[in-house]
């Protein structure tokens, strides 16, 4: 069964991979385990593995590759290697969907929620939206999870040469309603067009602005232990729309993408629950990564369960068939609330009272050991570890 | 959802589990291997390990045909990607497994057109699609995918696609099989058997193992419930004596598997003297080429491919992880230089890897996860 059972046949010439090597190298360096010989072996792992987690992000890839737009581990390596690393500063450390911005003092301040996102979702038009409505509802979510009342926002398009202006119609109008729908203004914007071939179509950028009224602070280290975990609706439902219309898989569900306005429901959460302690709108990573994120961010560990997680039953087919797991599907207009066991009943009640809120559920809860640790209680009745996503199951899906 | 959700009971799960618990000799080590990566997932994902006592462990075999491929034989690949008006299609497990100097995705980033499909039947519409370009399938995995690379040979034949044409790297899962049998470090007490592949090739390919190794194999399905009751049935078999193959998943396997199935493999594909597996070496009549009869839609005689192996980094130890001689956290490399983000092993790449599904689904050590989800 060796090499040597078949003679002068194979092949002698080899090589080596020196990039192994190099990373194999990198991690003996960081030696044995002085002072923890007491620990199992197993633990000991477990440990070093815990030190190469904590890590400094790294990107060592010589070039971009789809996973760094995945949203899951490779994004965060390149946000904290490269972006954070050179615009360092305390507003953008904390990695929340909008910034905080503060005007004026003493009795005039104003506090504002600012952010900004892209949008390359293929195909532009699909179930129950486009890329215009996702655009604005986008935007409009990131200011909403911020505890802001959304107040205006940009339109930036990048448009490829060939570009059907009926199609841009189609676009632009679909934003309109969506900014009239969420009681936004588009107050200013910008066109580039580049050559065929060198985009797809239409990509379009929104920035916004909302004004925070409300005196919560919302951040996910201050999950703790025995808070409450809510999410707002069925979950999963755009990526697999997304994925669905995109013709390749010859599979069709009764399914339309979940995309909405959701500050009215966070308005109606925050004022029924105001120790609330994180909102976060599941789209690229889905609920897992957020999760992932609030027990890094928090050192605490987050137990879910799987049966009390709603998932349409279309969903959760199309995930079976396609082999991934609904908890890493984008959505765009379900979000994830983390909430103090003594305000969870209103804060689902609240969610319960709007339409967009009416499928929310409780699924799990903070608890204390072991920290940073997302774990599922599957229906199956077993456990397991829901990490980070790596690599891209679904590429552009908003 | 049905056909699904009756499998994944837990009610039923705790039944079987009592009675697992009680099929077991007080102080007697049992391990069973499950052949299929499939199985290792299915295992990890719904948790299935809290389920058997502490002295039933699964071992975790080669049956991940992505962990199987060596890096040289992925440096080939990107040498044919890299070629003028090739488009490389593959399925997407395959995208992120680095060879000697990167990953499909690392190529597809340096310029390559490298494609991600979900059967070899959309690499053939692709084909169609772009006659001026020369389209290559990496075909990759055990008798369970043959079929369907084979019918696509055909059709492609049939309908003179002449630039459509297939990397293969097809393996057979019996020669694994045996080089793990005859690896003189293992102790097992029996397999649970690859589901999809006997599909093709059917139960009786098995038998020399319970005849002439003595191990017990049950044939199970992929859903949790298929696999506890495989392993009770392994059991049984210990505590009554007998050693023979036998078929848990009969709703789907036939015993004497797809005959039409391995007709369509015969007729577009033979074996290969020698193949190399990633940490089983070289293994004669091990893996399938394309027929000479077929040879305009064969990769290798179209491509001048370089053939040259990359030898594994020492500390890599796969190959004692796919022969289940080491669990993989024993690895010294595991979660430290290799993670799922930044694999070595490709056992740490698809999520069907024994490294990558316990790194993912049970990294942490049972006590613990037990005390966090107690209600």
């Amino acid at each position: 069964m060796t090499t040597q059972d078949l003679g002068a046949n194979i092949p002698t010439r080899s090589t080596q991979a020196g990039w192994a090597e190099q990373a194999v190298a990198e991690a003996e360096r960081e030696g044995p385990h002085i002072g923890r010989e007491h620990l199992s072996r197993e633990q000991q792992v477990m440990e070093r593995i815990d030190r190469a987690r904590a890590r400094k992000a790294r990107v060592k890839e010589p070039r971009i590759t789809l996973s760094h737009g995945a949203g899951g581990k490779a994004t965060h390596n390149l946000i904290d290697a490269i972006f954070l690393e050179a615009f360092r500063n305390p507003e953008l450390e904390q990695l929340s969907d909008a910034a905080s911005v503060q005007v004026g003092s003493g009795s005039n301040q104003v506090r504002l929620a600012f952010t900004t996102d892209s949008y390359v979702v293929s195909p532009l038009f699909f179930p129950g939206g486009d890329i215009g409505e996702l655009a604005v509802n986008g935007t409009v979510n990131d200011l909403a999870m911020a505890g802001a009342r959304p107040l205006v926002i940009s339109a930036g398009f990048i448009l490829e040469e060939g570009f059907p202006t009926d199609d841009l119609r189609r676009v632009v109008a679909s934003m309109a309603a969506a900014a009239k729908a969420a009681g936004v203004q588009i107050v200013t914007g910008d066109t580039k067009v580049v050559q065929r071939g060198k985009g797809d179509g239409c990509y379009i950028n929104t920035a916004g602005i909302g004004v925070r009224e409300r005196p919560v602070e919302l951040n996910a280290a201050n999950a703790a232990p025995g808070d409450v975990i809510l999410v707002s609706g069925p979950i999963g439902d755009h990526g697999i729309t997304v994925m669905l219309a995109r013709g390749e898989l010859d599979i069709s569900a009764d399914i339309v993408s979940d995309t909405a306005p959701l500050h009215e429901l966070t308005a109606a959460l925050l004022d029924a629950a105001p120790a609330t302690r994180m909102l976060r709108d599941a789209t690229r990573g889905g609920v897992a990564t957020i999760l992932n994120e609030v027990a890094a961010a928090s050192k605490t560990a987050i137990v879910v369960d799987e049966e009390s997680v709603p998932v349409r039953p279309e969903v959760r087919g199309a995930s079976e068939l396609l082999g991934i797991d609904p908890l890493y599907v984008a959505c765009e207009g379900r979000l994830v609330a983390v909430v103090p066991p003594e305000q969870a009943d209103a804060a689902l009640a609240a969610l319960h009272g709007h339409p967009l809120g009416d499928g929310a559920a409780v699924i799990g809860r903070v608890v204390a050991d072991p920290p940073g640790l997302v774990l599922l209680k599957t229906t199956f009745g077993g456990t397991r570890i829901v990490d980070m996503l790596v690599g891209d199951p679904l590429p552009r899906i908003c | 959802m049905r056909f699904v959700d009756e499998f994944r009971d837990a009610e039923k799960a705790r039944v079987l589990s009592a009675r697992i618990a009680e099929l077991c000799e007080p102080g007697r080590q049992y391990k069973f291997m499950e052949v299929c990566g499939g199985h290792t997932h299915t295992i990890y994902k719904h948790g299935l390990e809290d389920y058997l006592p502490e002295t039933v462990s699964l071992v975790h075999g080669p049956g991940c045909p992505v962990c199987v491929i060596p890096m040289g034989r992925l440096d080939d690949a990107i040498a044919i990607a890299e070629e003028p008006d090739v488009i490389m299609t593959s399925f997407g497990d395959m995208m992120r497994v680095p060879g000697g100097r990167g990953s499909f995705f690392d190529s597809n980033a340096a310029g390559a057109d490298i494609r991600m499909v979900y059967s070899p039947l959309d690499s053939l519409k692709i084909a169609r699609q772009n006659p001026d370009k020369r389209v290559v399938f990496m075909a990759i995995g055990f008798e369970t995918t043959a079929p369907s690379t084979a019918m696509t040979v055909l059709r492609a034949a049939a309908e003179g696609l002449e630039n459509f044409s297939i990397f293969c790297n097809h393996v057979t899962i019996i020669p694994a099989i045996k080089a793990i049998l005859d690896s003189p470090d293992l102790r097992l007490d029996g397999f649970i058997g690859p589901g999809h592949v006997s599909t093709v090739i059917g139960c009786r390919p098995y038998e020399f193992i319970a005849r002439e190794h003595g191990k017990p194999l049950v044939c199970a399905g992929f859903e949790p419930l298929d696999i506890l009751q495989s392993v009770y049935m392994l059991l049984l078999q210990l505590r009554e004596g007998r050693c023979e193959v036998e078929n848990q998943y009969a709703r789907v396997v036939p015993w004497d598997g797809n005959p039409k199935a391995l007709r369509v493999i015969g007729e577009t594909m033979e074996l290969r003297p020698y193949f190399e597996w990633r940490g089983l070496g070289f293994i004669s009549q091990s893996a399938l080429q394309v027929r000479e009869k077929y040879a305009v839609h064969d990769a290798e005689r179209i491509f001048s491919v370089p053939g040259v192996r990359v030898a594994d980094p020492k500390a890599c130890q796969c190959g004692e992880v796919l022969k289940g001689v080491l669990k993989p956290w024993e690895c010294k490399v595991f979660g430290t230089a290799c993670t799922p983000e930044t694999p070595i092993g490709t056992c740490m790449v698809s999520s069907e890897g024994a490294c990558a599904a316990y790194y993912n689904f049970g990294r942490f050590t049972r006590e613990r996860v037990k005390e966090a989800t107690r209600a």
